[in-house]
């Protein structure tokens, strides 16, 4: 079977400059993805285009077999994503804008009433679920944002920092949810958090200006006796010589 | 339909913020003041709504725009867009939706003008049907400014940038039958001058307002707004990300 997500030699230009640069790797069931890289590396534009947001210059991606570019409704029915930023409307109430992200995904009735009390649940939304967005602290807007993105329990799941502007205790009960939710979904998050890749990811792929420079467990990147941050920095410094 | 729920998401958004108030409080102030001063309602001894008609799409002109200038200038400001766009719904279906909620809006507000049709049924003997007319003449011309306007909203992040080309955009289509626009192109490109007269809406709905339902104007109207709306799925689909 044809893994989850297949990327495949993904290209976006923003006129001279290139975003992203003849990306391709796949992510199967069961794996958790860390997306690592300096800002402007890359990876939210690739996330974007994963999600259907933003179309590529070239190459394509697929989600559960169905591509992001041919067939945009179809790719976004099996993805749950999470935008850099977590956005909601911040006039809602939370379960007005799950309710209304559950009817958009077509759910009616009592499915979508329990549909929007189980992403509430995992969430740990339900004391401020008549609460206006706007009102709320940035750690309960995220988990507003994370709670949409898993309302339909989808095989694949896109996520641009998570755990940004979450405090310890609440980054590790999304660590714990995401580590709960892996066996049976295909994850990327994107970090900048290098305890978050060894916490909950079981691949990291680095990237920096728009390419893929390391792809493997972070067990291994980290083998020969360095730490990831060490890792990171030399992959994606720019060299003096370069510079 | 995915439509539907934006439409409805969205009406409710209106109504969320001061900005649904506002304008339907202005509207009807600016609509009854005009009507009954500058308009003469009673001292033209009609029983007809001729003065109010005359001033609706003047209003609507100024505050359409202030309705769909937050359409989709708003998501970009937000960010929303992206979490809109990323949802399983064909752009098109969010497009229409937004307009769908802007349109019933706006029936809402043209509603509550009632009491100026009580009064004149009060007053003698109108001819209601023409009245009727005159209202669905109202809700077109609305629809067609509301199309210009969220269009215009698709192209920005700025509202006020949405406002400005959305009333300059409307306003070229309103004055483009206007006798001074039509004399001055038929002595120079006298081709141009039937085009504009083609193209005005303050001409269609003149005719609306006589009580003539005709399906050319009618079609005139969907079609411009088909037109609209085309235009904002496809800045939308080219823009979304900038």
């Amino acid at each position: 079977m044809a893994a989850l997500i297949e990327i495949e030699r993904l290209t976006k230009r923003f006129g001279a400059f290139t975003a992203v640069d003849d990306v391709s790797f796949a992510v199967d069931r069961g794996e958790v993805v860390g997306f690592l890289g300096p800002n402007g590396a890359g990876k939210s534009t690739t996330m974007k285009m994963l999600a259907g947001f933003v179309t590529p210059t070239s190459g394509t991606a697929r989600i559960c077999g169905d591509d992001v570019v041919d067939r945009p409704v179809a790719a976004k029915r099996h993805l749950g994503y999470l935008p850099e930023g977590a956005p909601t409307y911040p006039e809602m109430t939370v379960t007005a804008f799950l309710g209304f992200v559950a009817s958009i995904r077509g759910y009616r009735g009592s499915e979508a009433t329990d549909r929007v009390a189980h992403a509430m649940g995992l969430t740990q939304l339900e004391g401020v679920r008549l609460q206006p967005i706007e009102t709320l602290s940035k750690g309960f807007k995220r988990r507003v944002g994370l709670a949409q993105s898993l309302l339909h329990d989808p095989p694949v799941l896109v996520l641009d920092e998570p755990t940004d502007g979450l405090d310890p205790n609440q980054k590790h009960e999304v660590r714990e949810l995401i580590r709960k939710m892996a066996p049976e979904k295909a994850i990327v998050i994107s970090t900048h958090i290098l305890e978050e890749v060894d916490a909950v990811c079981t691949r990291a792929i680095i990237i920096a200006r728009g390419k893929v420079l390391a792809d493997s467990t972070p067990k291994a990147l980290e083998a020969p006796g360095r730490t990831l941050e060490q890792v990171f920095r030399d992959l994606t410094m720019p060299t003096p010589e370069a510079a | 339909m995915a439509a539907l729920t934006v439409a409805r998401r969205e009406l409710a958004g209106y109504f969320a913020t001061p900005v649904a108030y506002v304008f339907i409080v202005i509207f009807l102030m600016m609509a009854g003041a005009l009507t009954f001063t500058l308009g003469g309602f009673f001292q033209r001894g009609q029983a007809d709504l001729g003065p109010f008609f005359t001033f609706v799409p003047w209003l609507f002109l100024f505050l359409v725009p202030a309705l769909t200038m937050r359409l989709w200038a708003e998501e970009r400001r937000l960010g929303t867009i992206e979490l809109l766009l990323t949802l399983p719904l064909p752009q098109w279906q969010a497009v229409l939706g937004k307009f769908l909620a802007a349109w019933a809006f706006c029936a809402i507000a043209l509603l509550l003008t009632f009491p100026l049709v009580l009064t004149v049924n009060y007053l003698g003997n109108p001819d209601n049907g023409v009245i009727a007319a005159g209202y669905v003449g109202c809700l077109l011309v609305a629809g067609a400014y509301l199309a210009v306007g969220a269009a215009m909203s698709a192209m920005t992040k700025n509202q006020v940038i949405a406002f400005v080309l959305a009333v300059a955009v409307c306003f070229l289509f309103a004055a483009a039958g206007s006798p001074v626009v039509t004399e001055f192109l038929s002595q120079r490109i006298p081709m141009l001058a039937e085009v504009a007269r083609g193209l005005s809406i303050t001409e269609r709905f003149n005719s609306l307002t006589r009580g003539v339902i005709a399906l050319r104007d009618v079609v005139f109207f969907l079609s411009f707004m088909g037109f609209f709306l085309f235009v904002n799925a496809v800045v939308i689909d080219h823009r979304k990300a900038d």
